[in-house]
């Protein structure tokens, strides 16, 4: 590149010095003004290195370091904020995770206590039953027993007095029971 | 001479003659425009760090990137040390990237076309790389001219070569730019010359080529000021950190 840069320099001078006839060639190399340029540029350059040392770079590093500590601050909340989240997430899980736990717990306690109450109050209810029936049963056989005795009677009786109604003459009573016991008997051992 | 294209580096007083000792210590066109380079860099640096926002606005954002771009060169390129160095290297930077911008607006002056004062700034650099050395490093700041693992055969040689090598640092560093700058205004004003000269029939070919110029030149300014103080950055480290 400088190669080049060089080269092509001496060129165009070449170049222009023919083509337009100039006399002076490089004016860069006329040393009237150089100690004049060498001042002014110590001046120039110097005063601008204090201005930019000593105000201007330190407002942009303030400004910078700024930005970056405000960052840096901004991400660290940001991840305390994102650690507790998952701590209380945690949290959350394990309450619904025991909480779960008890219900089921109660759900199945409830569920053999029921069972066994049922089971106890079908018992109770199959004794009772049974006593009932019993009961009932032999309520039927004594009423059974005490209702083909007293028909007997009153067949005998309804007897007697229908004979007496259509005869009008009285009978002997225990003739008229014998005969009825007779045949109650037949008819009773026909229905039992 | 207009159409001269070196017209363009002429250097000539304005305002009075100022006479110190017997010394022409006149202001200058180049001065001047190299006090409007700094009164723009102060301007910009000015509005740039006027709120200090935390989310910058254009202006600060601009002043933000330069300083970021200087502060990682000098990391990169001179470590840690070199922190101290930072305002310096920071001004330079923009003095000679405004001058050279300042330099693009058409009917102005490039203060670093003028070899004198790229060679100043070259040399103070030199000279102030060359006293960090020595008061870093004392006598042992010569061993920059002792590579490692050269035979000792080769070492006279070597030495020399070094020596010769650094010794043309502020030359190179100097010309390097102010080549830069003399080649590319002057085929700017040769096209320029161009356009004028072929007239309104042949001018258009010439003056693409100097729109295209243009747009190369703004790259070569920007490039050079950045090649100026990355060089800045590893004399320094030179200097700081010995063998690197």
């Amino acid at each position: 590149m400088k190669n080049f840069c060089f080269a092509l320099c001496i060129g165009l001078s070449i170049y222009v010095n023919q083509a337009f006839g100039s006399e002076t060639g490089m004016p860069q190399l006329n040393p009237e003004f150089w100690i004049a340029q060498i001042f002014w540029l110590i001046l120039i350059f110097s005063s601008l290195y204090l201005i930019i040392w000593k105000i201007f770079l330190p407002r942009i590093t303030y400004s910078i370091e700024n930005r970056k500590s405000r960052v840096v601050n901004d991400l660290d909340e940001a991840q305390k904020l994102k650690d507790n989240a998952e701590e209380k997430l945690e949290e959350y899980n394990e309450i619904i995770e025991k909480t779960k736990k008890e219900a089921k717990k109660i759900i199945d306690d409830s569920k053999k206590k029921l069972d066994k109450d049922i089971e106890n109050k079908k018992q109770k209810f199959n004794v009772e039953i049974e006593k009932e029936l019993m009961a009932t049963e032999k309520e039927i056989k004594d009423l059974k027993k005490t209702s083909t005795s007293s028909i007997a009677d009153i067949a005998a009786e309804t007897s007697a007095e229908i004979i007496r109604q259509i005869i009008n003459t009285e009978i002997n009573k225990s003739n008229v029971s014998a005969i009825v016991n007779d045949i109650s008997k037949r008819e009773i051992e026909k229905h039992i | 001479m207009v159409l001269n294209p070196m017209h363009q580096f002429e250097v000539y007083k304005i305002g009075p003659e100022i006479n110190i000792g017997g010394i022409n210590l006149s202001f200058t066109n180049a001065s001047f425009f190299m006090a409007i380079s700094a009164i723009l860099i102060l301007s910009l640096l000015f509005f740039g760090t006027k709120k200090k926002s935390l989310i910058p606005s254009k202006i600060q954002l601009i002043t933000e990137m330069s300083y970021a771009l200087i502060a990682k060169m000098i990391n990169d390129t001179a470590g840690s040390s070199a922190k101290a160095f930072f305002p310096f290297v920071f001004t330079l930077f923009m003095f000679v990237l405004f001058c050279n911008m300042v330099g693009m607006l058409p009917y102005s002056f490039t203060v670093t076309s003028q070899i004198i004062v790229t060679f100043v700034l070259a040399a103070t650099i030199f000279i102030g790389v060359t006293i960090i050395g020595f008061i870093k490093h004392g006598i042992k700041y010569l061993e920059l001219f002792v590579p490692k693992g050269v035979p000792i055969v080769l070492l006279p040689l070597i030495i020399v070569i070094e020596i010769i090598s650094y010794l043309a640092r502020p030359v190179s560093l100097s010309v390097r730019l102010f080549a830069n700058m003399l080649a590319g205004h002057t085929m700017l004003k040769v096209f320029g010359g161009f356009v004028i000269s072929l007239g309104l029939l042949g001018g258009w070919l010439p003056l693409s080529f100097a729109v295209a110029l243009t747009g190369l030149e703004i790259l070569v300014a920007f490039l050079q000021a950045y090649v100026f103080a990355i060089l800045t950055c590893i004399y320094l480290n030179d200097a700081l950190n010995l063998h690197h």
